[in-house]
C-alpha cells in the first residue's frame, strides 16, 4: 500500500519526485475503492439504464428486444391520421411525480438546513448533559424507517392518533383532522415526519464541522467584542460551508429518491407520489419492468442536473485546487 | 446585565428542552405503546397503564431475534470498517494529490447514489448470485459498503480539505510516507468526521430493509429490519403494534448507547491546536 | 419408461394426497423449501401441518418466512422467479398472485383433477389462466359486516339487509348516541385507503349494485355503468356522515381500532377481527355479531370481495415431484381441517364447512359458509399480468371520487377508458 519514502537531496528534483510518489501513491489509494466501484455498483447501474431501452419484463427479464427511445417517448400515426405520443415524457402521472417530488425535496432540505445548523449550534455550545442531549436527538435518525413511518401513521391517525389528541387539547383545531387521507395536508404530514427523521443527519454532519473550526477564532472574536451573529454569518459559516454544502448535497440526493417513508404512510396517494416510488410501481407491481426502468434513468438524469446546477451556483470546489 | 444573561441561559435552555422534545417524543411515545396490549393500543395513553414486558418476552422469545441482532451488529460493524478504510484512503488522494480529473470522478463516485435502490435491486440480485454469496452476510456486507462509499468519500475528502497544509508538509520533511501522514497526523485531527460518518454509515447499514430482504432466504442469516418486519400478528390483517414497537425500543436502544460512547469523540476535534489551512 | 416414472410419480402424489401408508417412499428423500407468509405461530404450525406428509413420503419441507406485509412478498417473489432461482421450490401465493405469475408456475390441472371439484368454484375459477390451474387453494377469506347487537336493539333497529337500510340505521344510531354524549361514535367504518383493500371495498359495492366486476371473465371492461356510478354515489355519501373523513386513509388496523374501541355501529372487515374482537379487553366483546354485505337497491345478491391463499409450485424447482405432491397434500381436505382446527384458517373446500370438528373447534367458521356462496373473485385471472395496474387505476378512480375529485360518473367513463388503453390488443 505504501510507497517508499524518497530521501530528500536537491530542491528541484525533490519537488518532482515527491509529486511523482504522492500520485502513485493516490492512484494505489484509489485503486480499491475503485474496483470495488466498478465491479459492483457499474453492472446495476449500466443494466437499468440498457433495460430501458428494451421491453423487458419481469416475467421475462432475460428475453428483452431493444425497442430504442420508446419507453420515453413515441409518436404513432393513427389511422385516423390523428398523431398520438407514447411514452414517461408524456405521461402526466409521471410529471406529477416529478413535481411532487422536487416540491418534497426543495421544502424538506431547505427547512432541515436550517434546523440542523439550529440543533448543531447549540449542541456545539458548553451546557450541563449534552451527551445525553447528543444521543437523544440521534434517536429519530436511527429508528429502522420502516417502523418510524409506521409509528407516524399511527400518531397520525384520526380517530386515535395522539397527535390530534395533542392539538385538541391544546385547542389549536376544533376537530380531528384526517392527515394523511386528504389530499391537502397528505403532504404536510410526509414532510413533517421527514424533517423530524433527518434533522438529526444533517445536524450531526453540521456539528462535526463545527468542530473542526478552532476555539482560539471565537476566542479571538469575543476579545474584540464582536456581536455572536456577525460572527455566525461572518466566520463560523464560511468556515462550515464546505461541511454544510455535501451535507445539502446528500440529503438532496436522498429526498429526491424519497421511498419508504411515502410508501408507508401515505401509499398511493397522487398527492405524494414521487418518482421512487412511482418508478417502483412500473417496475414491480405493473410488470412494466423496461418502462420502470425509463423512470429510474431520468430519475438519474434529474438528479445529475440538480447536483450540477447545485455545485455550480454554490461554486462548491470539486477539486478542490483553491486550496493548494 | 445578570438577568439579560439569566433570560439568554433560560432561552437557552428552552430551545434544547424544545429540541430534545421534538426528537424523543415520538420514541417515547414507542415505549409507552411497547408496553400495552390488545384494545389498549387504540386508545390515546401519555403514560403507560402498567409495565406489561409481555411484548418483550414475545419479541425476545422468538425465533432467532437474538441471532438477528448478531447478524446486524457484525454487518454493520463490518461495513463501517470496510467504508471507512476505503474512504480514508481515496479521500486522502481526492484531497490531498493534485491530479487531473479530480472533479469528474468526485462526480462519478456520486453518480453510485443517484440511482433508485429498486431499481438497481434487480441488477445487483444478479451479480450476488453469481459471486455466490446469496444468504450470507458479505451479500448484504458487500452492498452497503459499496453504497455508501459516495457518502463517506465526499464527507472525508471536504472535511480533509480542510486540514492545514503545513502540517502535512512538516510530516513530509520529516520523511514520512503518505500511509504515515494518513494514520499519524490525520487521523487524530478527523475524528469528528470519522465518527459522524461511521456512525451514520452503521446507523444506514443497521435499519436498511430492502436489500437485506432479498439477499436472504434463511432466519439464521437476517437483520434487524427483516426480522421486525417478520413480526406479524395472529392473521394477515393483523399489525403486531405492541412487539413492534417493543423491538424498535430493544434495536434503537444499542445505537443510543453506541453515540454516548462516541459522543466524546464527536467533539475531541481540532481543539489540540489545530489551525484552520 | 418415462411414461412409468410419470405413472410412479402420480402414485406417490396420490398416495401422499390420501395419505395411505405406503411407509417411507423409496424415492431418495427430497428437502423442499416452502415459503410463505409468516403470521402468527406459522413456523411452529407448519412443522405440525405438514408431518403426516414428510413421514409418508420421507421427504422434508423447510419453511422460509416472509414478512406479512403482502407488497413485500410480491415483490420478492417476482424477483425470485424472474431470475428462475431453484432455491424455492413452492410459493405461497395470495389469491390475486397466482395469475400474474403464472408464467413461472407448473400446470396443476392434471394432478389435481381430482380435488380440484371439491373446493369452491369461485376460487379454482381465479387460479385458473388461460385454462391452466396454476395454483391450488390452500385456505380462503371473505369479508363480513360486522354489527352491534346491542346497539341495534337498544334503537329497535333490525340487521340491514340493503346499503340503504345501513345508511338510514348507521345515521340513526349515529344521532341518537352522540345526542346522549358518545361524541366519537361513528357508524359504519371501512376501508378507504387508496391501495388493494379499496378494489375490494368498491367491488363489492358495485357487484352489489348489480354494475357487474370490473373487467368480467371474459375479459370485457365493464365499469362504466349506471350501476356503478350509484354504488359509488351511495359511498361518497357516507364519507363525513356515517363515516370519518379519515376513513378514506384507513387500513383494516385502523377500521378495527375505531371498531375495537366501542365507537363503530358498522364494520366491513375480514374474519380475523371476530376474533380480536371477542378477546377479553376488547369494549365489544359478546356485543357484536356478523352477518353477509348488504345488497344495493333490488339486486338479488351482495358480494364479498374473495381473499385467501395458495399453493404454487414452482416451473424452476429441480424437484417438482416432490413438491406437486406436498402442494395436493396442502390443499386437500386433511391439512385444510387442520389448519382450520389450529389456525381458524377458513377452508376451500366445501364439505368441511359441515365437519363436525371444525364446527366444535371454531364456531365462527361454518357462519361464513353463506359469505362464500356469495363470494366474487377479483379480476385478476381475466387481465393477468396487468392486474396490477387495472387494480391501482380502479381505486384510484373510486378514491378520487370519494374524495370529492369529479363526480362517479366522470371517473368511471375516464377509467373505462384508462383501462381499454391498458387492455390494449387483449389482457
Amino acid at each position: 500500500m505504501t510507497a517508499a519514502p524518497i530521501a530528500p537531496r536537491k530542491a528541484g528534483t525533490r519537488e518532482l519526485s515527491l509529486q511523482q510518489q504522492r500520485q502513485r501513491a493516490a492512484f494505489w489509494f484509489l485503486a480499491p475503492m475503485l474496483f470495488a466501484l466498478i465491479c459492483v455498483a457499474a453492472w446495476p447501474l449500466l443494466r437499468t439504464i440498457w433495460f430501458s431501452f428494451t421491453d423487458t419484463t419481469l416475467s421475462n427479464l432475460y428475453g428483452g428486444k431493444w425497442i430504442g427511445l420508446d419507453n420515453y417517448l413515441s409518436m404513432r400515426t393513427l389511422s385516423s391520421g390523428k398523431v398520438i405520443y407514447r411514452g414517461t415524457l408524456v405521461d402526466p402521472a409521471w410529471w406529477n411525480a416529478v413535481w411532487n417530488t422536487v416540491r418534497f425535496a426543495i421544502t424538506s432540505v431547505l427547512i432541515e438546513t436550517v434546523l440542523g445548523l439550529i440543533v448543531a449550534l447549540v449542541l456545539n455550545a458548553e451546557f450541563k448533559g449534552r451527551g445525553l442531549v447528543r444521543a437523544a436527538i440521534l434517536i429519530p435518525w436511527a429508528i429502522p424507517t420502516i417502523v418510524s413511518a409506521k409509528m407516524w401513521a399511527w400518531m397520525l391517525n384520526d380517530q386515535f392518533g395522539i397527535i390530534n389528541d395533542i392539538l385538541l387539547s391544546v385547542g389549536l383545531i376544533d376537530q380531528k383532522i384526517a392527515w394523511t387521507a386528504s389530499t391537502d395536508t397528505a403532504m404536510y404530514a410526509v414532510l413533517m415526519v421527514d424533517i423530524w427523521k433527518t434533522t438529526p443527519f444533517m445536524a450531526l454532519l453540521i456539528l462535526a464541522g463545527l468542530q473542526m473550526v478552532p476555539r482560539d477564532i471565537y476566542e479571538a472574536a469575543k476579545l474584540d467584542g464582536i456581536n455572536p451573529v456577525k460572527v455566525f454569518f461572518k466566520v463560523t459559516l464560511p468556515l462550515i460551508r464546505p461541511a454544510l454544502m455535501v451535507a445539502v448535497i446528500f440529503r438532496m440526493l436522498d429526498a429526491l429518491r424519497v421511498f419508504d417513508l411515502v410508501y408507508v404512510l401515505t401509499p398511493n396517494s397522487a398527492a405524494t407520489k414521487t418518482m421512487s416510488v412511482i418508478s417502483r410501481e412500473n417496475m414491480i407491481d405493473f410488470d412494466k419492468f423496461a418502462y420502470g426502468a425509463a423512470q429510474s434513468t431520468l430519475l438519474f438524469a434529474i438528479l445529475a442536473v440538480f447536483v450540477s446546477l447545485y455545485i455550480w451556483l454554490g461554486r462548491v470546489d470539486l477539486s478542490g485546487d483553491s486550496k493548494q | 446585565m445578570t438577568t439579560q444573561k439569566l433570560l439568554k441561559t433560560t432561552a437557552f435552555y428552552a430551545l434544547v428542552v424544545v429540541i430534545v422534545v421534538f426528537s424523543v417524543f415520538p420514541f417515547y411515545y414507542a415505549i409507552v405503546t411497547s408496553f400495552s396490549t390488545g384494545t389498549e393500543l387504540f386508545k390515546v395513553n401519555y403514560f403507560p397503564r402498567s409495565f406489561d414486558w409481555s411484548n418483550y418476552t414475545r419479541v425476545l422469545g422468538q425465533r432467532n431475534f437474538a441471532q438477528s441482532i448478531l447478524n446486524s451488529v457484525f454487518i454493520a460493524t463490518t461495513t463501517v470498517v470496510f467504508a471507512l478504510f476505503l474512504a480514508v484512503t481515496a479521500s486522502y488522494a481526492l484531497a490531498r494529490v493534485r491530479f487531473r480529473g479530480r472533479g469528474l470522478l468526485l462526480m462519478t463516485i456520486l453518480a453510485v447514489s443517484m440511482f433508485p435502490q429498486i431499481a438497481v435491486l434487480a441488477g445487483l440480485f444478479e451479480l450476488i448470485r453469481f459471486i455466490g454469496i446469496f444468504n450470507t452476510p458479505w451479500a448484504m456486507i458487500l452492498s452497503y459498503t459499496i453504497f455508501t462509499l459516495p457518502f463517506t468519500v465526499w464527507v472525508l475528502t471536504t472535511f480533509m480539505r480542510d486540514l492545514p497544509v503545513e502540517i502535512e508538509e512538516a510530516a513530509i520533511v520529516d520523511g514520512a510516507t503518505p500511509w504515515i501522514v494518513i494514520t499519524r497526523v490525520f487521523l487524530p485531527l478527523l475524528w469528528p468526521a470519522l465518527v459522524t460518518t461511521g456512525l451514520l454509515a452503521f446507523i444506514g447499514a443497521w435499519n436498511e430493509f430492502l436489500f437485506a430482504l432479498t439477499f436472504t432466504s434463511s432466519e439464521t442469516t437476517r437483520t434487524v429490519p427483516v426480522a421486525i418486519g417478520l413480526l406479524s400478528g395472529a392473521s394477515q390483517q393483523e399489525i403486531p403494534w405492541g412487539p413492534i414497537m417493543a423491538a424498535s425500543v430493544i434495536v434503537t436502544v444499542p445505537l443510543v448507547i453506541l453515540v454516548l460512547i462516541f459522543q466524546r469523540k464527536i467533539v475531541a476535534g481540532l481543539t489540540a491546536g489545530g489551525v484552520k489551512g | 419408461m418415462e411414461f412409468s416414472m410419470k405413472a410412479a410419480a402420480l402414485r406417490s402424489t396420490v398416495a401422499a394426497f390420501a395419505l395411505a401408508s405406503f411407509g417411507a417412499a423409496p424415492v431418495a428423500a427430497e428437502e423442499l423449501f416452502y415459503v410463505s407468509g409468516a403470521v402468527g405461530n406459522a413456523v411452529e404450525n407448519f412443522k405440525a401441518l405438514v408431518k403426516p406428509w414428510e413421514e409418508a413420503t420421507g421427504n422434508t419441507v423447510t419453511l422460509v418466512p416472509m414478512p406479512a406485509s403482502t407488497t413485500d412478498q410480491f415483490a420478492q417473489y417476482r424477483l425470485w422467479l424472474a431470475a428462475g432461482t431453484s432455491d424455492i421450490d413452492l410459493f405461497q401465493t395470495d389469491v390475486i398472485w397466482a395469475p400474474q405469475l403464472a408464467d413461472h408456475f407448473v400446470d396443476l390441472t392434471e394432478v389435481a383433477k381430482d380435488l380440484a371439484p371439491q373446493h369452491f368454484p369461485s376460487i379454482i375459477e381465479s387460479q385458473t389462466v388461460n385454462g391452466k390451474l396454476v395454483a391450488l387453494p390452500i385456505f380462503t377469506d371473505a369479508p363480513a359486516l360486522y354489527y352491534r347487537k346491542d346497539l341495534l336493539e337498544k334503537h329497535g333497529a333490525s340487521v340491514p339487509k340493503t346499503w340503504e337500510e345501513l345508511t338510514a340505521t348507521a345515521q340513526k344510531i349515529q344521532d341518537a348516541e352522540r345526542a346522549e354524549g358518545k361524541a366519537d361514535l361513528w357508524g359504519f367504518v371501512w376501508q378507504g385507503n387508496a391501495y388493494e383493500g379499496l378494489t375490494c371495498n368498491a367491488l363489492e359495492w358495485v357487484k352489489s349494485f348489480g354494475g357487474g366486476q370490473i373487467v368480467e371473465p371474459d375479459g370485457t371492461i365493464s365499469i362504466n355503468n349506471e350501476k356503478a356510478v350509484q354504488a359509488l354515489d351511495t359511498v361518497k355519501g357516507w364519507v363525513g356522515t356515517i363515516s370519518p373523513d379519515g376513513v378514506l386513509a384507513y387500513q383494516e388496523e385502523e377500521a378495527r381500532g375505531v371498531w375495537q374501541t366501542g365507537n363503530a355501529v358498522f364494520m366491513r372487515n375480514w374474519p380475523y377481527a371476530y376474533g380480536l374482537g371477542n378477546g377479553d379487553d376488547s369494549a365489544v366483546k359478546g356485543l357484536f355479531d356478523v352477518a353477509p354485505l348488504p345488497v344495493g337497491g333490488d339486486n338479488p345478491t351482495s358480494a364479498a370481495t374473495l381473499g385467501g391463499w395458495n399453493v404454487a409450485v414452482s416451473k424452476y424447482s429441480t424437484k417438482q415431484e416432490a413438491a406437486i405432491s406436498l402442494a395436493l397434500y396442502l390443499a386437500g381436505p386433511e391439512a385444510q381441517k387442520q389448519r382450520a382446527i389450529n389456525e381458524s384458517n377458513l377452508p376451500t373446500i366445501v364439505s368441511l364447512y359441515d365437519d363436525a370438528d371444525i364446527a366444535a373447534a371454531q364456531p365462527i367458521i361454518p357462519r361464513w359458509k353463506d359469505v362464500f356462496l356469495q363470494a366474487v373473485p377479483r379480476p385478476s385471472a381475466p387481465t393477468k399480468g396487468k392486474y396490477n395496474e387495472v387494480s391501482s387505476k380502479f381505486w384510484s378512480a373510486v378514491h378520487n371520487t370519494l374524495s370529492g375529485n369529479g363526480t362517479a360518473a366522470e371517473n368511471l367513463e375516464l377509467l373505462e377508458v384508462e383501462l381499454t388503453d391498458i387492455k390494449g390488443s387483449g389482457w
